[in-house]
């Protein structure tokens, strides 16, 4: 890791460092409250993952290791932020093109739009 | 115009009562006609912190139930004859007073003062909601915690959801050097957290004991603590004045972090 000089000066008056448990605190609560606000439990955020990648795979051939699905919650706001990486499409089945489409960030999101599907 | 102000936390014993009673003996230094009514009914507290305990005959119970006069049960502070109380019973038959009550109640005082501060029990359930149900505004106190940040958090969409919109946030027990050490949320990290406005940030202090010992609210001392002087400013704010936060790392203003200031620039 490379410090710039102020961050040095910084460091070493402020003896301020990501591993104290300040910056921990605040991970822990911007993640607990991202699922107090959107009140979810567990278990129905895992069957409504399942649910999600159920339908997506259907289209899709997703990469199952680095799959990203989470609450976020910033300025009053949660967003179901969730990362499928494809790897690649299905082949074409004409009876699956014309169920509906799928928005897949419709019902959890608010305004700032997380719901990415890469 | 008169203010009907609830203040709450979610969190019990992060300082709702020491609050209510400072910003209440605060307004009225400045002037302003204030009642401050206990609302934990059953668990009464605020009577102590003001020193009025004595003093108590009736409560918003007897006003409820008729069995008194509205100025029978207000006790009215001779040290600043500009704040009164109305008490809580201290029984534990609170199930016979609603939302409703307190609704009316609140709003036959706000017709008698400037401010009406509503001190909240601990809590969501109904003692919160007979709490809120008169108040247009509400002041949530927290503390540097998780577990007070958290149950903010969701009292201030308990509100929300009550359509209390005006919503202000008051930082208690803040301690700076743990803060510069990043062991505790900073008040920037809080807000950030929390997404509401700043009211006050109130540093940690001995004094806020020795002042409920006496039963003196904090900002009646003659020489007013750092915390006093954070009470005094917040309730300020609360008139509109526009007051900058207090500089709490002054005192540790040394040499080297003058000489950090000036090596990075930072002013």
């Amino acid at each position: 890791m490379i410090l710039s000089i102020s961050e040095f000066i910084e460091r070493l008056f402020t003896g301020k460092n990501a591993t104290a448990s300040g910056t921990k605190v605040k991970q822990r609560l911007k993640f607990i409250l991202a699922h107090d606000r959107a009140a979810i439990t567990p278990q129905m955020f895992e069957e409504m993952r399942q649910e999600i990648m159920a339908v997506v795979s259907k289209y899709v051939e997703l990469d199952q290791d680095s799959l990203e699905f989470r609450l976020e919650s910033d300025n009053r706001y949660t967003a179901l932020v969730a990362n499928l990486p494809i790897r690649g499409i299905k082949a074409e089945e004409p009876e699956l093109l014309q169920a509906e489409p799928l928005d897949i960030d419709a019902p959890l999101t608010m305004p700032n739009n997380g719901g990415n599907v890469g | 115009m008169s203010r009907s102000i609830v203040v709450t936390s979610g969190k019990g014993g992060v300082g709702k009562t020491t609050t209510s009673a400072n910003l209440g003996m605060a307004l009225a230094k400045l002037g302003r006609k204030v009642v401050l009514v206990d609302a934990d009914f059953g668990l009464r507290n605020l009577d102590l912190l003001l020193g009025l305990e004595n003093r108590v005959v009736y409560t918003a119970l007897e006003v409820i139930a008729r069995e008194c006069k509205l100025d029978q049960a207000l006790v009215k502070d001779k040290r600043q004859p500009n704040l009164s109380l109305l008490a809580a019973p201290q029984t534990r038959n609170k199930t016979a007073i609603t939302a409703a009550h307190m609704k009316a109640l609140v709003e036959v005082l706000s017709r008698h003062f400037d401010y009406v501060l509503v001190d909240c029990p601990a809590g969501i359930e109904t003692g919160f909601h007979n709490a809120i149900a008169g108040a247009k505004e509400a002041i949530i106190v927290t503390t540097p915690e998780i577990s007070a940040v958290r149950d903010a958090d969701r009292v201030i969409g308990l509100l929300e959801a009550n359509r209390i919109k005006d919503i202000k946030l008051i930082v208690n027990r803040l301690r700076p050097a743990m803060v510069k050490n990043n062991d505790m949320m900073s008040v920037e990290d809080i807000l950030e957290i929390l997404s509401i406005k700043l009211l006050g940030v109130i540093p940690e202090d001995e004094q806020v004991i020795v002042s409920t010992n006496k039963g003196e609210p904090l900002v009646l001392s003659e020489k007013l603590p750092l915390a006093g002087i954070a009470y005094e400013n917040t309730a300020k704010r609360l008139e509109g004045m526009d007051i900058p936060l207090l500089d709490l790392n002054a005192s540790s203003g040394s040499v080297l972090s003058r000489l950090q200031r000036w090596l990075t620039g930072k002013s």
